[in-house]
């Protein structure tokens, strides 16, 4: 029971992938799996960052905008220097976040609200620049960045630096504090306003880390990138077992979380008998039920 | 001994603080010496939580000097406080429920090692820090599914490695179990030993002997003493805490017209036999027969209001057996209450009474709407003809009907509350400090309202901190103390001398 109320996502994963392997031959290749991890790095990243956001006690709905921001960005500096378009892209989404936790932390206006405004702004901001075009990365500087093994490589290591920082710098450690009582946090005396920010400015930047991948895989910044992304980057740590109001989870927990909805995705599309539709209702009924089971199994709060 | 005072730790002159127009503390003056255990008491509003936060750095002070060590000092929040030795534990525990009791001890400064939080040095000096306060607690243990009373631990604990010298335990028993008190107090006397300062709030008298040296009473904002608990008798203590001399407990003035007598033995309206609600309420019983004023005495925290609760249905009864006209009776809301015919004024006006943005015939009549409602409509005709009904009866003075409550005087207000309940026909109604922050003129009013209202024939049970309204106002009282049942007065029994003996608990 304690290892379910700890695992329940990872368990959940290895079924899937039981179901997976007994149903559908082409499940278990290299083709096939390594086509999962690459296509769910991206949202992986940008899951990285919420996880950071979400255990501080907050909600970033402006991470799927900030990866096309981060995108087009790179895109239009990277004919000038290659580094030069990987580091912009991440830049301006970290900038965008900082501004995010800004306006929560000092203007004092809630998280849902605030990064709900950012989404509009950053997604049309994105439009207006490009003129609703897609822009194309002449040359192949970055092309590598998206291909191949490398988004998995640079997921993972992005992974074990999150852990690391989680768990084992005051930072990491000030963030579960601030999500488990932001005002009990300040009287034991955190500078509760800086770890916030310091979330919302991480989930930007990592946000932009996964623009620049996707403009590097698809060739070019597309606007219209990760539309609704932030809904499955909040499923992926929620389903991974991350509480919802801040405070308790972890990195591993939303990986976990990523590569279960993208097996499940996977099978569907292997199935190929059921129309899209019927797999969001799916999708959306799987997110319920595994929540719902966790927070079932998950002990009270305070036990007598 | 000679008296020779000890140097102080930290000494209070003048101490002096207001909001807007009322007078939180007036000139006190108080010492903590070192390495005593000092008690600070009062009844509600005397001023002990102001205090506690000036001397914590939540609250500035108005007027007046703070020497810590001899030497000024002025905080400006409780971080320098803090930094300074003074720190304060409250009774809802300021720590992390989610974290390691380690995390919780060195939140803030945690142990670095190459840049990177070294755990295994964290839990080693968290586990000494423990074992030399003498608490068996697993550093690596989650807070939350630790007990409150090792919660509170930890949190002294904090405070201690924090470098405290003097510690404020603001009603640090309000919510442990009797074992878990005996090791706070264990602990208590091991800080003290090192020659840590502790200032303990609390109501309960018997701790307050078994633990403190000294102990400071304070009244509406004002000192009244600073004595040594060696040698003063609880009764004298409890006169300090109430204002009143021990010669001149006598009868006072108030509109309430004398004594009613008892009803003989027939069955009383409300019994309530030994009923609880932990953890302040413990074990009550207490009659009332129709026609009666009945009285509830005893200190704050004694659990008087916790006693209305349970009767009103809002907070549900753990043990013991209530009955109303004789037939059980176990309320689970205060819908509950109301349907079995009890009417509950409440204590705080403001908080739980009238509705500020709503007019006087909206207030008033709230309780009783589901009368003269059919079909979800509410009828105005009927509702006009209860409102002039009552507002003539009870003399509620307003413009009109439709003013708003929130302009009216205190004693408006509760005037409209009484209406409130007594236009869905109780039979029993519980009034919980019916005549706090009234003025004097319509404190009477409403006081001779409660008699006129009773000789009609409706039991009333009324709390109150007022001994004279107590004395003179009912045929009965009862006593709590520490959330029981001490004494129950009747008829020329009841005297302010005798319910004081009864809060102190000592022979007549």
């Amino acid at each position: 029971m304690k290892f379910l109320r700890h695992n329940g996502a990872f368990v959940a994963l290895v079924v899937v992938c039981i179901v997976g392997v007994a149903r559908y031959e082409s499940f278990l290749t290299v083709e096939n799996l390594s086509n999962i991890l690459r296509q769910n790095s991206m949202l992986g990243v940008v899951a990285l960052g919420m996880t950071f956001v979400i255990l501080g006690g907050g909600i970033d709905l402006s991470v799927g905008a900030l990866v096309a921001v981060a995108g087009v960005a790179a895109a239009m500096l990277a004919p000038h220097n290659a580094l030069l378009g990987v580091l912009g892209g991440i830049l301006v989404a970290s900038l965008l976040g900082v501004i995010n936790g800004l306006l929560i932390t000092k203007a004092r206006i809630q998280p849902f609200i605030t990064t709900l405004a950012m989404l509009i702004a950053a997604r049309a901001a994105a439009l207006a620049v490009t003129h609703e075009q897609s822009v194309n990365i002449s040359g192949d500087g970055l092309g590598w960045l998206g291909r191949g093994i490398a988004p998995v490589v640079l997921l993972l290591i992005l992974y074990a630096g999150g852990w690391t920082v989680l768990r084992h710098t005051r930072f990491g450690r000030y963030v579960y504090a601030v999500g488990n009582d932001e005002d009990v946090a300040r009287l034991m005396g955190l500078r509760t306003d800086r770890i916030v920010i310091g979330t919302y400015a991480l989930s930007g930047g990592l946000a932009g880390v996964a623009g620049v991948m996707l403009a590097a895989r698809l060739g070019a910044g597309l606007p219209v990138a990760a539309t609704g992304w932030e809904l499955d980057a909040i499923a992926s740590v929620v389903v991974g077992g991350t509480l919802l109001t801040g405070g308790e989870g972890g990195v591993w927990r939303t990986l976990v979380g990523v590569l279960l909805l993208g097996v499940i995705f996977n099978l569907f599309n292997l199935d190929g008998t059921i129309s899209p539709w019927w797999q969001w209702v799916l999708r959306g009924s799987f997110l319920l039920v595994v929540v719902v089971v966790q927070s079932h199994i998950r002990p009270a709060t305070l036990p007598s | 001994m000679a008296d020779v005072a000890p140097p102080s730790l930290l000494r209070l002159e003048g101490i002096t603080r207001r909001f807007g127009a009322v007078t939180a503390l007036d000139r006190v003056d108080v010492s903590f010496r070192r390495g005593e255990v000092h008690a600070l008491v009062g009844e509600n509003g005397a001023g002990k939580s102001t205090l506690v936060k000036i001397m914590t750095g939540a609250y500035r002070r108005d007027d007046g000097e703070m020497f810590l060590d001899g030497a000024a000092v002025n905080f400006q929040t409780p971080a320098e406080a803090q930094a300074a030795g003074i720190c304060a534990v409250h009774q809802e525990v300021h720590l992390l429920g989610m974290r390691t009791v380690a995390e919780n001890l060195f939140l803030g400064r945690e142990p670095l090692r190459w840049g990177l939080v070294d755990w295994r040095t964290m839990m080693h000096d968290a586990r000494v820090l423990l074992d030399d306060l003498g608490l068996d607690i697993d550093p690596a243990a989650t807070l939350s599914h630790i007990s409150v009373a090792r919660q509170q631990m930890v949190a002294i604990a904090r405070g201690v490695s924090l470098g405290a010298s003097l510690l404020v335990l603001d009603e640090p028993t309000s919510s442990l179990a009797e074992r878990e008190v005996v090791i706070l107090f264990d602990l208590i006397a091991r800080l003290r030993a090192r020659g840590t300062s502790i200032v303990y709030i609390s109501h309960r008298l018997d701790e307050i002997y078994t633990v403190c040296d000294r102990v400071t009473v304070l009244r509406d904002g004002k000192l009244v003493a600073t004595r040594s608990l060696d040698g003063l008798e609880r009764i004298d203590l409890i006169c300090l805490m109430l204002g009143k001399s021990r010669e001149a407990l006598r009868l006072g003035a108030t509109a309430f017209g004398g004594r009613h007598a008892a009803a003989a033995n027939v069955e009383p309206l409300l019994r309530a036999r030994s009923i609880a609600f932990a953890p302040r309420l413990r074990d009550v019983s207490l009659d009332v027969q129709k026609g009666e004023i009945v009285g509830v005495a005893g200190l704050l925290g004694s659990g008087r209001s916790e006693t209305a609760q349970v009767l009103f249905g809002t907070a549900k009864s753990t043990a013991g057996s209530m009955f109303m006209n004789g037939a059980p009776y176990a309320p689970g809301s205060p819908r509950d209450a109301m349907r079995a015919g009890i009417g509950f004024v409440s204590e705080d006006r403001k908080a739980d009474g009238i509705i500020p943005e709503l007019s006087v015939r909206e207030n008033l009549t709230l309780a009783a709407l589901p009368l003269f409602t059919k079909f979800g409509i509410v009828s105005r005709v009927r509702q006009m003809a209860i409102v002039d009904r009552y507002m003539s009866r009870l003399g509620i003075r307003a413009s009109s009907a439709d003013q708003n409550i929130r302009e009216l005087s205190g004693g408006n207000q509760q005037k409209v509350l009484l209406a409130r309940w007594l236009c869905t026909d109780p039979e029993l109604l519980i009034l919980d400090e019916p005549t706090r922050g009234i003025d004097i003129g319509a404190r009477g009013e409403i006081q001779r309202l409660v008699n006129e209202l009773a000789e009609s024939g409706l039991g009333v049970l009324m709390i109150s901190s007022e001994l004279e309204e107590l004395v003179e106002g009912c045929s009965r009282v009862v006593v709590l103390r520490d959330g029981r049942t001490v004494a129950e007065l009747q008829g020329d029994g009841v005297s302010e001398h005798a319910i004081v003996h009864a809060m102190a608990e000592t022979a007549l």
